[in-house]
């Protein structure tokens, strides 16, 4: 499960709890820490004891609570705390509105799969009767068989192959062919040609043959339709467990907590210090100061007053502030950012898939040796049946099956092991683009560094000064406070403790005043700018020298190793970052990384993204901010962090979750291997094909080399896939 | 000839039934959580749940 790197401290379970006819309320929670049967019984059982509860389900797999109960709303915070109080921290869960399509889409490919492995079980079982009887098996026997074959794969593959009849109306519609077209043609041929050659009491059908095709291709396409369907799902996990909330203030001063989705403009919010801006609008009354990071990548705390704009993702620090809600203008910075992402996702759907290339070549070929045959079989022999017969024995044997498993075989076994490792991977292009980049673009503030400031100077300090300055700190939510307090960890406060917002704190602390803050709220010089924009705050203990903290955004442990990997594996390096030059220069030595830019906007890093892509480089992008979300989208391909805002990580390709930046260079050789497997898969199908072709030209190929060829070929390209599980 | 007639419908039935059977499992909902399944059968309904965490 993944850890989420930002606190959300107090999600207000009661907004999120369904009340359906019948007075009983529903409530979806995601469940940290559960692991196993214990785990199960613990939790059902522990929320059972309570009266109120009716019933519990907790699903494993997906970590999803589902709790019914009775009573009134509040007691969806009791159930959260008698979870946290069991040792396993919940968060509420907004669940999906409706169906989801890609959900619906591979159930049909799931039921199509069990009808074709039916029939083609079942209609086996008459034709190997029929091929031992070979000599044996008088003709009435068998065209007995081939009816009741007959029976089985008529409406059989009618269910089972509308996925590529329909696919294949619309791309002849659209006056173009894909894979699925010969697929559909050689089914219908095969089963017409078989009814007319069971109707004559000859000696081969094809039933067999025809419904196999249909059984093993309807696997690759489900393999394909599993792997984006469950990078969907956890996608969507991952913004439901940040589902925001909003607290409205109504008429009569009452505050509410609701959805956030559920604000509309002009709604009254109260957004206390910690909380999260859960919509863009406009300060109407108090002030204090936001962490924009997530917005600009700036991390300088932003100045707020009566009048000043909010944008959805900051973060509130010292004083509740109350805002309005604003309509998405259309000039807004979301708005703009949601525009240049969906231009980026545009340009990205034209990128051709490996198994469509491959597609367009495989096509004409095949078509032109089955009509070759054809041709070949009616002007030698003059008769049309052999003719249409080899014809078709070539359209089934050139096994599209194969081709239709390469890729999604092959694809399915590397995310799984991506998703091992921790990288969500969201569809099978995805890994196709990864494996081809060749430049990579990072973002500087919460990719490379924290996203938030660490104390740095703490041996100059002294122990007894920081345990006095976080007996201040640990009550108040400035993220220079936040790092104090997470250095030395709980413990106690002072006594008489005032936060003055935008200034410091001042308490008491066995008998003395001490005070902490900015050097401007404490009449202290200020510090000369040494250039390092490290931030700053000072101590002051009643009858003693101030003592200077120092702060700076850390870098992740794991950047080094991370950009050294992709170093090794010829990747040119560059950093582009939204924050000011001094701390990206810094950043950039530390790494030892090619090219850094600063002060860029959205705009800017798309630019040099589309210039890269037009030398003819192919960008990989790691960001995770807002301001980074379009040029994750315009990129040949990109990473998000796990931790990143929402429309970051629905515009990224691939999610690392956990933060964990070490796991790039693993990610890569992953990538990377699986395009030569996919590669080796076609040389495979390819010279299968050398083979069974002239087989089938030449007229030797009967129903039965045609089952054992697509079986043969189809585990050959599966077996090849599993190569990946291990390297 | 008459064994046939009758035992080629009844294989046919039995394999329509588990076609069915698999159609049920799939709309009861059974194949949405198969970790938790997995670990259900584990559950021990006599041992009452300790309350400090075991080692494992």
């Amino acid at each position: 499960m993944a850890t989420l790197a930002v606190d959300i401290t107090h999600q207000d379970a009661t907004a999120f709890v369904r009340h359906t006819p019948g007075g009983v309320n529903e409530l979806d929670l995601i469940v940290e820490g559960a692991h196993c049967a214990g785990c199960i019984a613990k939790i059902e059982r522990g929320l059972t004891e309570m009266g109120a509860v009716k019933s519990v389900r907790l699903n494993l797999s997906t970590g999803r609570l589902a709790v019914q109960f009775e009573g009134h709303d509040g007691l969806a915070g009791e159930i959260v705390s008698k979870l946290k109080s069991l040792g396993y921290p919940a968060r509420p869960y907004a669940p999906e509105t409706g169906d989801d399509p890609r959900a619906k889409e591979e159930k049909r490919l799931l039921r199509c799969m069990a009808v074709a492995g039916f029939a083609m079980a079942n209609i086996m079982l008459l034709s190997i009767a029929v091929w031992s009887g070979d000599g044996e098996m008088d003709e009435t026997t068998r065209t007995l068989m081939h009816w009741i074959s007959g029976l089985i794969a008529l409406p059989a593959s009618a269910f089972a192959g509308r996925p590529f009849f329909e696919s294949a109306w619309r791309a002849l519609k659209a006056r173009s062919v894909n894979m699925d077209v010969p697929i559909s043609l050689a089914v219908i041929l095969a089963i017409g040609l078989s009814i007319y050659e069971a109707s004559t009491g000859a000696e081969h059908t094809y039933f067999d043959a025809s419904v196999m095709l249909l059984f093993f291709l309807l696997i690759g396409r489900f393999l394909d339709e599993r792997l984006r369907a469950r990078a969907g799902q956890s996608a969507r996990q991952l913004a439901a467990m940040q589902a925001s909330v909003a607290h409205r203030i109504d008429d009569q001063g009452n505050v509410q907590a609701i959805p956030a989705q559920d604000v509309q403009p002009g709604d009254h919010l109260l957004v206390a210090a910690g909380d999260r801006v859960p919509v863009d609008g406009e300060v109407i009354e108090g002030e204090g100061s936001v962490d924009a990071a997530l917005v600009t990548g700036e991390t300088q705390p932003l100045e707020l007053e009566k009048g000043s704009e909010v944008y959805s993702g900051m973060i509130n620090l010292d004083a509740p502030l109350t805002i309005k809600a604003t309509a998405a203008r259309s000039d807004s910075l979301l708005a703009e950012i949601t525009r240049l992402v969906e231009a980026g996702q545009q340009s990205r759907s034209s990128y051709v898939r490996l198994a469509d290339k491959a597609a367009q070549l495989y096509v004409p070929v095949v078509h032109t040796l089955a009509l070759g045959t054809f041709i070949l079989w009616w002007v030698m022999g003059g008769e049309v049946r052999p003719a249409i017969l080899n014809a078709i024995a070539v359209l089934i044997i050139t096994c599209p099956c194969a081709l239709g498993l390469a890729v999604p075989a092959v694809q399915v076994v590397a995310s799984g092991r991506l998703f091992k490792e921790g990288v969500l991977v969201k569809s099978g292009d995805a890994l196709e683009r990864l494996a081809t980049a060749d430049h990579v673009i990072f973002d500087k503030t919460g990719t490379l560094t924290e996203g938030r400031p660490r104390l740095i100077n703490a041996d100059e300090i002294g122990a007894e000064s920081i345990e006095l300055a976080s007996k201040l700190a640990r009550t108040s939510r400035h993220p220079l406070s936040r790092a104090i307090a997470d250095y030395t960890g709980m413990g106690d406060t002072a006594d008489a403790i005032d936060e003055t917002p935008g200034g410091g704190i001042k308490g008491h602390v066995a008998g003395r005043d001490i005070k902490f803050g900015s050097a401007r709220w404490l009449g202290l010089p200020a510090s000369p700018d040494d250039g390092s924009d490290n931030l700053e705050a000072w101590l002051v203990i009643e009858g003693q020298e101030p003592v200077r903290f120092v702060f700076a955004d850390q870098l992740r442990e794991d950047a080094v190793k991370a950009v050294d990997d992709l170093k090794h594996r010829h990747f040119q390096t560059e950093l582009l970052s939204g924050d000011r030059a001094g701390p990206v220069r810094s950043v950039a030595e530390a790494l030892d990384i090619d090219k850094a830019e600063s002060g860029l906007k959205p705009q800017d890093k798309i630019a040099r993204i589309q210039a890269l892509i037009e030398e003819g480089s192919y960008p990989l992008m790691v960001g995770d901010g807002i301001n980074d979300a379009p040029a994750l989208s315009a990129a040949h391909v990109s990473i998000s962090m796990g931790s990143a805002a929402e429309i970051s990580r629905s515009a990224a390709d691939l999610v690392i979750q956990g933060d964990n930046l070490g796991v790039l260079g693993t990610a890569v050789d992953i990538a990377r291997a699986s395009r030569r497997r996919v590669f080796e898969n076609f040389a495979l199908a390819a010279a299968y094909n050398c083979i069974a072709v002239p087989l089938a030209v030449f007229g030797f190929v009967t129903p039965m080399i045609a089952a054992i060829a697509m079986s043969a070929s189809s585990l050959l390209v599966t077996g090849n896939a599993m190569r990946l599980m291990r390297r | 000839m008459t064994a046939m007639l009758w035992l080629i419908p009844a294989a046919l039935a039995l394999g329509l039934l588990g076609l069915g059977a698999f159609f049920w499992t799939m709309l009861s909902g059974q194949y949405d959580d198969m970790k938790g399944a997995a670990e259900r059968i584990l559950m021990d309904d006599d041992k009452p749940i300790v309350d400090d965490e075991e080692d494992h």
